[in-house]
């Protein structure tokens, strides 16, 4: 944790959680990676279309600091966020209808994987526009600070965000006003197809968050309980109304950027070290040492799980499509505006 | 037994080629292994199978493109396997306008649907959907070439032969043209005017609507039969554009009304007299006297008898009588008799004849309908006392007449009964008034006490 | 009845808005301590405070997307970018997020916003000051375009805007802040759907908004002169159009000139025509004329710039030509 303005330090001292409810942190990380799977297959098969880019392998940072918000929060992402909102509330079927581009998806089949939302848990998307949410958040968190409401507003983003200015104006003004917001970067090196070191002249990115005088995180993202644990201290300093704080989890994409995307531009031996340091087999063999996860326990779960997914994805093809006549439907609200207001 | 297919791998992959396969057929294969490498326009890409089970046969062979979808290879499968659950292919285009139950929208997909080739091994042929919409569009497929895959004929390829063919069809149909303006066309319709012959004033020589409406009020000075479809159409073409021209008229020409009774006691006994030596079909009738007197009345009175156009009246030399013909379908026209004032009585009436039966038969002279210098309405027959007409520009002046009968006069201190009719005058005041028009309407008289001159 | 001129009227508005509600609040740069570029928040920091009235830094993009973010969050913000020039910096955020944001998740997310711009030219502040891009931001799916071009308009638009669960987007011709116009003590309010026929004739339509419309009034005077009737019609709303008020005009009079200042081509002028075309085509006399900006940036000479902008003598001149 860093104060504003003085140097960086990384690590967190992890409290010990109770186990159950680091079983049920396994379970959420392994729903998404279990759902994320089923989505290769399903586009492959084209039932899904158009971009999907899958978070497996940074599970643990959705998971973590999800955990860390209240119901009446917000939560920002961007177009690799199928694990935030499932991590958030939105239900598989709800997700999967949506990818399928069903009416039953969260956002009417309108939006796809890249756009998902859902009013009732404030998860705002789902945008995909890199950096385009960061503004956003600071709207929401702006509103929350003008309405002395006790709330954070989560925004996340990947490291490649950091180079576009939005980033820039965004930390600025959050800090400058003192708003409620929390910066959460998933550092996985990669912007696309490009490393992080061949776009950012300073790659510490702690730093640049306290040059906006904005106290900085680093935490591990492969690893569930430190985020998890550093961000409910900076939530709760957020809350607090201590202005944003920024959380940068270092992670990794074990997949490539989206399905289309040969992965050219990362070395085999990289991806294979990283995948050693997969946070669900961690957590698991954590557990398991620990006796907390006894024999048979692991393939319960995974059974569960399975079974979700398929009832999920059974959802998802029985659903329906909107009919045509509605193409024009919600372009502006339903409700006459443009009357004459007393 | 299940099929291994050509995945979809990103958005706008339609095929992909197969470099290398990393299984033969025997070869046991689980879910997630990899089991071959496909090329696609942009790189290779190591391609995972989803199932368990047995290599039976590949099907496409190393080096073979198909597009996504098709089949690669035949496995069989040791776990049951659950439905591939989503097989939602892409939209299908559908007769129906409606959607349809079961989820699939009766629109076709935005996209290129992915063609599925009849034969596997490396020759394509066009799709079932693509031989539907050449069918549709009549399009003959066999004289496409097609811009897909290895030449097969894709939709699009069929869709601009389609467009190609209309727009041929379009050019040849429009031929040669007067240019007007849209409303320009639509008023030369109303008001009946045909627009040929109409030269224009607007820009390149377009007609424009002040074209047509100087159209509508000058002379037309060529003679040709003008034969109609139907003599209805023409008919009801007609009255549209005089009800039109009516409506102008009230509204710029200023009218003023003079009537005078005129005693026809010497006309009708001549007339009686006169008839006993004609045959029963050439018996003259009083109408025939009355229109006479007016054509000739107006050499004494040359300011009824012209055309009032842009500010300017110009007389005519010549006497066009117009005569006022009631239609069968209800409306008025008013073909003219030319040269009214030199023809003899029995020539005048056999020409208003001939006039009422091919003006109720559509077969009028567009001479005949431009070339009045003046009007006479005589709405005796129908039992009307006087008329007081609305004049049909640019013509200056309508005479109207109501029925003959027989009414008390007083002469000298003597009453008796004579045969009078109802003689009025509309005028138009920028060319004549009260004093000229009384003028005009005592010279009708004046004629009718001597009718062995008309 | 009092003469005001539109910069204060539309500071009325602002002050009218954020006393009847307390979700309003106005952002934007130099709305504040310098009282406003175009002096129109000029005394609204002190009154209202530093929470309502929020100097921004230049960072046009992020507090668009702010105001967004607040208008999903409940509040109801007045946007101020200083002009539509430096808009382009915030487009993303206005058609990704605020014109789609309902759309894209399905009917689930209001976007209450109002974004307030000073636009046009005439002032010699050259090429990269002096756009008139309203017929861009017109072409947007989801978004309200008004164009108040009088005192009545710029006192009345503001409040049902506010109202509006959807975005709305108000220009302001920066040559209309001066000028003075009447307004009853009790304004009455105005809609935001519909074009006003500001004066009426049977020889020809012309159609103006924003700063233009000063102009088809200037060039309907002058043509009055030579005994043509012009009728001109302010189209007040630029999205979505009020078709109906302009077609029913045109199907009276035969011929329309659509006055301008965007460049010509692919400008609101076009849309204006292609309507006039596609629903009155069969009562036009002449092609439907436009009279727009020269094709070229905007060049700091006067005598250049007022070449470049639509004139009243280029109007006249227009109706003439279709009519000879």
């Amino acid at each position: 944790m860093t104060d504003a303005g003085s140097t960086p330090t990384s690590g967190v001292v992890t409290r010990p959680a109770d186990d159950e409810h680091v079983v049920h942190l396994l379970r959420e990380m392994l729903r998404i990676r279990r759902f994320e799977e089923r989505c290769v297959e399903l586009y492959s098969r084209t039932a899904i279309r158009g971009f999907l880019h899958l978070g497996i392998g940074e599970e643990a940072c959705a998971v973590g600091v999800m955990e860390a918000l209240t119901p009446d929060d917000a939560v920002v992402a961007t177009y690799r966020e199928h694990g935030h909102a499932l991590a958030r509330g939105l239900s598989m079927r709800a997700t999967m209808a949506e990818l399928e581009g069903k009416i039953e998806g969260c956002s009417r089949g309108r939006g796809g994987s890249m756009h998902l939302f859902d009013a009732s848990t404030r998860f705002y998307g789902g945008n995909a526009i890199v950096a385009g949410g960061l503004p956003l958040a600071v709207g929401l968190a702006l509103a929350d600070h003008l309405r002395g409401r006790r709330r954070v507003t989560a925004c996340f983003f990947g490291d490649g965000a950091v180079a576009e200015g939005e980033f820039h104006e965004s930390m600025n003004l959050a800090s400058l006003w003192r708003l409620p917001v929390l910066f959460c970067c998933e550092n996985n090196l990669y912007a696309m197809g490009t490393a992080l070191k061949l776009t950012e002249s300073e790659t510490d990115l702690s730093l640049k968050a306290s040059s906006y005088r904005i106290p900085a995180w680093e935490v591990d993202g492969m690893d569930v309980l430190a985020v998890e644990e550093a961000a409910r201290q900076a939530a709760e300093a957020v809350r607090g109304g201590g202005g944003p704080h920024f959380l940068e989890m270092r992670t990794y994409r074990f997949r490539a950027h989206s399905m289309y995307d040969p992965d050219r531009y990362r070395e085999k031996p990289e991806v294979e070290g990283w995948k050693e340091r997969d946070p669900i087999p961690a957590l698991v063999a954590r557990l398991s040492d620990s006796g907390v996860l006894a024999e048979g326990d692991l393939d319960r779960m995974e059974s569960e799980i399975a079974s979700e997914v398929d009832d999920a994805v059974a959802f998802a093809d029985a659903g329906t499509f909107e009919p045509l006549e509605d193409l024009e439907r919600f372009v502006t609200s339903e409700t006459t505006s443009g009357s004459v207001v007393p | 037994m299940g099929d291994f297919t050509m995945p979809s791998l990103g958005a706008d992959m339609e095929s992909g080629k197969v470099t290398h396969w990393l299984v033969k057929p025997g070869d046991e294969v689980k879910r997630g292994d990899i089991v071959a490498v496909v090329q696609t326009e942009k790189s290779e890409i190591e391609v995972e199978i989803f199932e368990n089970g047995t290599i039976d046969e590949l099907v496409v062979p190393e080096g073979g493109r198909v597009p996504v979808g098709a089949v690669l290879a035949h496995i069989t499968t040791h776990a049951p396997v659950k439905a591939p659950g989503a097989r939602v292919s892409p939209p299908v285009p559908a007769r129906e306008t409606g959607p349809r139950e079961g989820g699939r929208p009766s629109r076709q997909g935005r996209e290129e649907p992915t063609v599925k080739p009849t034969s596997v091994h490396g020759a394509l042929v066009e799709s079932p959907l693509v031989r539907h919409l050449a069918e549709r569009l009549g399009v003959d497929l066999g004289s496409l070439s097609g811009s897909g895959l290895g030449g097969c004929v894709t939709r699009a390829d069929v869709e601009r032969a389609a467009s190609r063919s209309t727009k041929r069809e379009a050019r040849r149909e429009r031929g040669g043209r007067p240019s007007s303006s849209p409303f320009a066309r639509r008023l030369a319709d109303e008001l009946g005017v045909e627009l040929a012959r109409i030269s224009g004033t607007g820009p390149a020589g377009s007609v424009i609507e002040r074209d047509v409406r100087r159209a509508a009020l000058a002379a037309q000075p060529e003679e040709h039969e003008v034969k109609v479809a139907t003599a209805e159409d023409r008919q009801r073409a007609m009255q549209r554009a005089i009800g039109a021209l009516m409506a102008r008229s009230k509204r710029e020409v200023p009218h003023y009304y003079l009537s005078a009774t005129i005693d026809l006691s010497v006309a009708a006994s001549w007339l009686e007299q006169s008839n006993l030596d004609r045959p029963v079909s050439d018996r003259l009738v009083m109408a025939t006297l009355l229109f006479s007197a007016t054509a000739r009345a107006v050499k004494r009175v040359p300011e009824m008898n012209g055309f009032y156009v842009e500010g300017t009246f110009t007389p005519s030399e010549a006497v066009h009588l117009g005569v006022a013909i009631s239609q069968r379908s209800g409306g008025l026209i008013a073909p003219a008799i030319h040269d009214a004032d030199q023809l003899g009585l029995a020539e005048l009436m056999a020409r208003v004849k001939d006039l009422v039966i091919r003006a109720r038969s559509g077969v009028l002279r567009s001479s005949e309908m431009s070339d009045s210098t003046i009007t006479v309405t005589n709405l005796g027959d129908r039992g009307v006392e006087s008329v007081f007409g609305v004049i049909y520009p640019p013509q200056v002046a309508l005479v109207g007449f109501g029925r003959v009968r027989e009414q008390p006069w007083a002469e000298g201190g003597v009453v008796s009964v004579r045969p009078c009719v109802v003689a009025t005058l509309s005028g138009d005041h920028r060319v004549s008034d009260g004093m000229r028009g009384g003028r005009f309407l005592s010279e009708i008289e004046r004629l009718l006490q001597e009718p062995e001159k008309l | 009845m009092s003469l005001i001129t539109y910069r204060e009227a539309m500071r009325q508005a602002i002050r009218d808005a954020l006393i009847r509600d307390e979700r309003v609040f106005v952002m934007g740069e130099d709305v504040g301590h310098y009282g406003g570029c175009y002096a129109v928040t000029l005394g609204l920091l002190e009154e209202f405070g530093s929470e309502r009235i929020r100097d921004t830094p230049l960072s046009e993009s992020t507090f668009v997307g702010a105001g967004i973010g607040a208008a999903l969050g409940g509040m109801r913000p007045i946007v101020e970018v200083m002009t539509v020039n430096f808009s382009l910096l915030a487009l993303d955020q206005i058609m990704n997020n605020a014109a789609t944001l309902l759309y894209m998740s399905g009917g689930q997310l209001n976007v209450p916003l109002v974004i307030r711009m000073a636009t046009g030219a005439g002032r010699q502040v050259a090429a990269q000051h002096s756009h008139s891009l309203e017929g861009w931001f017109a072409h947007i799916p989801g978004l309200r375009i008004l164009a108040p071009a009088t005192v009545e308009d710029a006192r009345g638009m503001l409040w049902p805007a506010l109202n509006d669960p959807d975005p709305v987007l108000i220009f302001e011709h920066a040559m209309l802040y001066n000028v003075e116009g009447e307004l009853t003590d009790e304004p009455a309010p105005v809609d935001i759907s519909t074009a006003a026929v500001r004066r009426e004739g049977s020889d020809v339509t012309i159609i103006a908004y924003g700063g233009t419309v000063r102009t088809a009034l200037g060039a309907a005077d002058q043509l009055a002169g030579d005994g043509i009737a012009a009728e001109v019609i302010d189209l007040r709303c630029l999205r979505p159009l009020d078709t109906a008020t302009i077609v029913s005009s045109v199907a009276r009079t035969h011929r329309a000139v659509v006055v301008d200042e965007g460049w010509r081509s692919g400008s609101l002028s076009a849309e204006v025509s292609a309507r006039i075309t596609e629903e009155v085509f069969y009562d036009l006399d002449a092609p439907v004329a436009r009279v727009c900006s020269a094709e070229v940036p905007m060049p700091y000479a006067k005598h250049l710039e007022d070449e470049a902008i639509p004139q009243v003598a280029d109007v006249v001149a227009a109706v003439h030509q279709m009519r000879s």
